[in-house]
């Protein structure tokens, strides 16, 4: 039962179980292992994946129900590792352990894209559901400002090129 | 197969041929030197580990092998930080590679105790500082002058008089031919020539984790490699007595299923039915849908948490089993006491919950064990195996991986010899082990609960006089479950002039073990909020009633006094104590801690809402480790993070035994701190002049009786039992 959905911009066709989450179908069928196991039951995030630009945790997506969708992983967050959520997460050396961090990462993008200027409270709304053992949500937060900021720099540089997001 | 699959396959065969021949041919420079130069030294030296740390390839790549297990707590940065200090190299030009576990080349290659700084901070420099003696020597010879004459920076060599320069990768092939210096000698740098320790850096394995390489123990593929599931009986230590392994075998995946007996060490393989197929996913679908297994539950199915606080209630009638120390004279101090208080706390078992389940991939092969292991103790993991295995530790190799988190959980490596017994039973083919969550945590071993009896006496100067603890804690005979101990001198020994220290110790068939700051994390909780009971019976100010005290601290007293003081000191300081403008609602409580070596005070301010919505606002910690903060940008991220952590604990965890079985399974039933219940965390050197030690640990155990002193401060409501979110706080 083949299932087939575009993976990080080119299509793929996967054939698996269709109630396989997607999840296990990406680590251990697709040899993508950025997305990280770490409940099984959608309360830690490790596993968090863009789904058609939603973040959504891909321990609990079945693989039929992403048929015909557009699914980015970690590994497809920018072509050359420059999200400015990347970089932010380097100038400010988030991570401890790092095991957290792509789920973290992903959900911090999709948080960008539909609201470039986050405040603390709307950041804690969108990671709520993206637990970090180790203790880095201070870190995390102040990836996110810092890579909006440069969202903003980069969209003010750019004028007369504004769109609305 | 698409593509990109196809190139990370390639790409991991790669980094794993990579890996086995620098080991095979690569470490021909200095590291064959450095072998030849330990052999000559003898087994009688001391364990300087100047082998195997450094290569200078021909072409002036530098590489630092990173020695020691990397769980989170940033020694694959901070070691080879050491190292390329004394070598004089830009850290911006230095690849770090983890080693593998070589206790030839390597000493102390484990995680665990906040001991890889006080244990490593000389021997890396040394290591470091030997192999640039050999470089100048090399380029002494070559430019025919004086050693003396030569300068070296940033990986090159310079001759001041004569103009010349050359970078180290020019003398490398020289240098692998000289003796190795005496690192008992070898010259280390001044600190004020440092440009290396003490500045921010970042953490190596950046790039990998934004972008989301393969990094981890998951992360291992092996050629032809299968999965496996092994189901233990939920019950401690239960046996499997029979399993319907063919119905499992036909289910979808499975390639095989078997019955494995294990042993009755909780620590090491114990019974169960392993599940073993090509894809996890089915192979953890077959095990939840289709096995059944009937188990041999054992005697430790009669035990539960209830039946725990029933015990601990009637030790609590009888004197203590065992006496830990009596300092004067307890019942007469008490007694004439001005103020006294007597009170009863309790902490539970917690889960370590690393956020990488449990795993291990094995391949056993001609008698010969390969491992690709996250453990934080390689050398115990391989030494297990090999016992298990009937093989020798020479037959053995152990890839370390990093780990997503350890906090002590890794420190047993039951999963790791599960995975060797798996890969024997599959010999020739390549096995990764992974657990679910749910099996994580089920079967952990555990922060032991406590139970604490406390009697203290104030007299009328403010004076603590008398304190006398019955600890009921977990253990057979007169031996403590491991990390259920506590020591006959913990702080406030030797400060209260009569002390009565006594313990009862209840049997458990609960595994128990080091979690963060084992023993620290729990009797800090109990000792610190105690000592804030007594402060306020006597009208004391919390913070200058704990000065006072240890002002008053004898000499046996086991933490540095005055090393205390100061971080208390300025922790009230930087924290504002003592503040009036604080509005309704908002209080303050304040809490010290000696443990692994390191000072820490802390001040916690919360907000508790007339109806008991508890915010944790703000956290000040003040740490003393000594005269370096090796790598500034992670040691606050690790202070932060212990602090975080133990307010989690604190908050919302604990784990209850009923049928001798652990009753939570997953994070919806044993809450971690989220985001939004993170406070503001600010860290405070307080430098001094010791060597540095760990810091992994010690900001952890303050942070959760300064919380609970914080939350009395707001409700006068004492917080004895933890987590705190089984109370009412509401005030007002």
């Amino acid at each position: 039962m083949p299932t087939t959905f575009t993976l990080n911009g080119s299509p793929i066709t996967v054939d698996a179980p269709p109630e396989m989450p997607l999840l296990w179908v990406l680590r251990d069928m697709l040899d993508l292992k950025g997305t990280k196991f770490g409940c099984g039951i959608s309360q830690c995030g490790a596993c968090t994946v863009h789904v058609n630009g939603q973040a959504a945790r891909s321990c609990r997506v079945r693989l039929e129900t992403v048929e015909g969708d557009d699914v980015r992983t970690i590994e497809g967050l920018s072509p050359d590792g420059q999200h400015p959520l990347q970089v932010a997460w380097r100038e400010v050396d988030v991570p401890q352990c790092g095991y957290c961090q792509a789920g973290q990462l992903m959900a911090a993008a999709a948080l960008l894209e539909r609201n470039p200027n986050p405040s603390d409270d709307d950041i804690d709304a969108a990671m709520e559901r993206n637990l970090c053992r180790c203790g880095t949500y201070i870190r995390i937060r102040e990836g996110i400002h810092r890579a909006a900021r440069q969202l903003a720099d980069t969209a003010g540089n750019e004028s007369g090129s504004q769109e609305a997001k | 197969m698409s593509g990109a699959a196809m190139e990370r396959r390639q790409f991991l065969k790669v980094t794993a041929l990579a890996g086995g021949g620098l080991l095979l041919s690569s470490y021909s420079e200095l590291v064959a030197a450095d072998v030849a130069a330990t052999s000559a030294i003898g087994g009688g030296a001391a364990p300087v580990a100047l082998t195997g740390h450094v290569r200078i390839d021909p072409d002036g790549t530098i590489t630092i092998m990173a020695q020691n297990p990397e769980i989170g707590q940033g020694v694959k940065t901070m070691l080879p930080m050491l190292i390329a200090e004394e070598l004089d190299v830009a850290w911006e030009s230095v690849r770090v590679e983890q080693a593998d576990l070589d206790t030839d080349l390597y000493s102390g290659q484990f995680a665990g105790g906040s001991l890889a700084t006080p244990m490593h901070w000389y021997p890396m420099r040394r290591a470091g500082a030997a192999a640039r003696q050999m470089l100048l020597a090399a380029a002494a010879q070559e430019w025919g002058v004086s050693r003396d004459s030569l300068e070296t920076e940033e990986g090159v060599v310079h001759h001041r008089a004569s103009g010349r320069s050359a970078p180290y990768g020019a003398f490398v092939t020289a240098a692998a031919g000289l003796a190795v210096p005496d690192p008992e000698t070898v010259p280390l740098k001044d600190p004020s020539e440092f440009t290396i320790i003490g500045t921010p850096r970042g953490n190596v394995d950046i790039d990998p984790i934004v972008t989301g390489q393969p990094l981890f123990g998951i992360d291992v593929v092996q050629p032809g490699m299968v999965y496996a599931v092994f189901e233990k009986c939920p019950v401690f230590g239960g046996k499997v007595r029979s399993a319907n392994l063919d119905a499992v075998r036909a289910a979808p995946g499975v390639q095989d299923a078997f019955v494995v007996e294990g042993g009755s060490d909780l620590s090491g393989l114990l019974s169960g039915v392993a599940i073993v197929g090509d894809n996890w996913w089915q192979l953890n679908q077959a095990r939840r849908t289709v096995l059944e297994v009937e188990w041999d539950e054992g005697d430790t199915a009669a035990e539960s948490s209830e039946g725990y606080r029933a015990q601990a209630d009637a030790l609590f009638q009888q004197p203590p089993q065992r006496s830990l120390r009596e300092d004067g004279e307890f019942e007469a101090a008490f007694q004439a006491a001005a103020h006294t208080v007597e009170a009863e706390y309790h902490y539970p078992f917690l889960s370590h919950t690393p956020l990488e389940p449990q795993n291990c991939t094995a391949l056993f092969q001609n008698g010969h064990l390969e491992l690709w292991a996250p453990t934080q103790t390689p050398e115990r993991g391989r030494s297990m195996a090999a016992d298990l295995l009937g093989i020798s530790q020479q037959d053995i190799t152990l890839h370390l991986t990093r780990m997503g988190g350890g906090f002590g959980r890794r420190l047993s490596n039951d999963y790791l010899v599960e995975t060797a017994w798996i890969a024997r039973q599959l010999e020739g083919t390549p096995v990764k082990l992974q657990w679910t969550r749910e099996d994580d945590m089920r079967h952990d071993f555990y922060r032991p609960a406590g139970y604490h009896r406390l009697e203290g006496g104030v007299d009328d100067s403010g004076r603590l006089v008398a304190w006398r603890n019955h600890f009921v804690s977990f253990g057979r005979g007169d031996g403590f479950a491991p990390s259920a101990s506590v020591r006959d001198s913990e702080f406030p020994a030797g400060a209260v002039p009569n002390m009565s220290m006594g313990v009862s110790l209840i049997p458990t068939g609960v595994p128990t073990g080091a979690l963060r700051a084992p023993g620290s994390n729990a009797l800090a909780f109990v000792y610190q909020s105690f000592l804030d009971e007594l402060a306020h019976a006597a009208g004391a100010d919390p913070l200058q009633f704990r000065l006072d005290l240890l002002a008053g601290a004898g000499p046996e007293t086991a933490l540095d006094a005055p090393r205390m003081i100061r971080v208390l000191e300025r922790v009230r300081d930087v924290s504002g104590w003592g503040a009036t403008n604080l509005p309704e609602g908002t209080g303050m409580g304040v809490a010290f801690h000696f443990s692994h070596r390191g000072y820490v005070a802390e001040v916690v301010q919360a907000t508790v809402s007339p109806d008991g919505a508890l915010t944790v606002d703000k956290v000040w910690a003040a740490v003393d480790i000594g005269r370096h903060i090796i790598n500034p940008l992670n040691a606050e991220n690790n202070a932060q993070g212990s602090v975080i952590e133990g307010i989690s604990h604190a908050l919302g965890q604990e784990i209850t035994i009923a049928d001798g079985r652990v009753s939570q399974s997953n994070f919806n039933n044993y809450p971690l701190l989220r985001m939004s219940q993170t406070p503001e965390v600010e860290v405070h050197w307080v430098e001094s002049d010791n060597d540095p030690t760990g810091l992994g640990e010690p900001p952890l155990p303050p942070a959760i009786p300064a919380l609970c002193s914080a939350i009395f401060a707001v409700t006068g409501k004492r917080i004895r039992e933890l987590p705190i979110w089984k109370h009412n706080l509401s005030w007002g």
